[in-house]
């Protein structure tokens, strides 16, 4: 019964929303990480960064995310590491001032789960990740909710004396959120 | 003077007096490092020695209440015991206040302290610069203070050892005792 009703639920929701939402909130959105230095989980955020976001409520398989990152708006924590992180051995910001994620395919997992395959591109490598998600109707808005890792190593960031594990991990957890309202008129 | 102080003070003592002598210097060299892999093993490997001393020193101080020290010999004037007693004092106040310092001073700084990388400890206070500022400087006059006062607390020992020669020192250095 609790199943049955969920096709009607989203009829009455696509006649509702037929419209796509695609207008990022930014002052309500984030995109945040946390390292782990000798065990220590340190917590960063990109300020500054743009999303170009469409969902379709009723049909979130549709949907799609263009990312880009600011990553001279990094704040890793700390002023010392603030200062390092643009550097070459780092995210050479000077070459590479952006890291851009683009999602190829959004997969149900199940209830308002769901899954963005998509490419990311830091320093000028492109890799594919999967960053797992839920979507959640907030007012308004939809709020996408979602966090993965990467394997910093993989771009080479944090080369030379940095790629030792044991002190800076080699998984980087991202966190973001997202709220996505409609179009203004 | 036959009486001394426990096997187990004795080892407490010494090994708290190692961390200390270890912990120390490593705080004045870490924080003048510029930014790399070490420095960052470095300030995890103080903070773990900290958070240690502190355990050693409730330790000792538990340890204590059952097993009283020796008394101070009957020759000392009133005002030497006094002094003896006032550093001792100051000196497990001041053991126990300082990884404290630390460890607030770490979590103003909005990094974590994680006992040999393995054990979180709780941050008591939120990420504040203007704080973690303030408490480097606590943190820092505190160990200077205690520095002051282990040389103090050395120099009497000393003094007692080559000068009074009255065989206080061996009540934490019984090794000093079957020469003698």
């Amino acid at each position: 019964m609790k199943y049955g009703l969920l096709p009607v639920l989203l009829l009455c929701f696509s006649s509702a929303a037929a419209e796509e939402f695609n207008s990022l909130r930014p002052q309500q959105s984030s995109v945040t990480f946390v390292s782990k230095q000798m065990g220590v989980p340190v917590a960063g955020s990109f300020n500054k960064f743009s999303a170009d976001i469409s969902v379709n409520p009723a049909k979130p398989e549709t949907g799609s995310a263009r990312i880009s990152i600011d990553l001279n708006s990094m704040d890793a924590g700390s002023a010392e590491a603030n200062d390092e992180l643009g550097g070459r051995s780092w995210f050479d910001t000077r070459q590479h001032p952006v890291a851009r994620f683009v999602s190829s395919r959004v997969t149900r997992l199940g209830d308002d789960r769901y899954e963005a395959l998509g490419n990311m591109t830091i320093k000028g490598k492109t890799l594919p990740v999967k960053a797992p998600f839920t979507l959640k109707r907030v007012g308004d808005a939809l709020v996408v909710d979602g966090a993965f890792a990467i394997k910093r190593l993989d771009y080479g960031i944090g080369t030379g004396i940095w790629a030792d594990t044991s002190v800076v991990a080699d998984d980087v957890k991202i966190t973001f959120h997202f709220t996505v309202g409609k179009p203004r008129q | 003077m036959d009486e001394r102080y426990t096997r187990t003070a004795i080892l407490l003592h010494w090994f708290i007096a190692l961390l200390i002598f270890t912990a120390f210097p490593l705080g004045v060299y870490m924080h003048e490092l510029p930014f790399s892999p070490d420095k960052l093993r470095l300030y995890s490997w103080h903070k773990w020695i900290g958070v240690s001393l502190f355990l050693l020193v409730i330790v000792r101080l538990t340890w204590r209440t059952t097993h009283r020290p020796p008394p101070l010999p009957d020759a000392m004037a009133a005002w030497e015991k006094f002094a003896a007693h006032a550093v001792h004092f100051s000196l497990y106040v001041l053991i126990i206040i300082i990884p404290l310092s630390g460890w607030l001073m770490s979590s103003a700084k909005g990094v974590q302290t994680v006992w040999l990388g393995v054990l979180p400890l709780p941050d008591l206070l939120s990420k504040n610069k203007e704080l973690g500022d303030l408490l480097k400087e606590v943190h820092e006059s505190l160990n200077f203070l205690m520095l002051g006062l282990i040389f103090a607390h050395a120099g009497a020992a000393l003094k007692h050892h080559f000068i009074e020669r009255d065989g206080i020192l061996s009540r934490m250095l019984p090794m000093l005792r079957k020469k003698s």
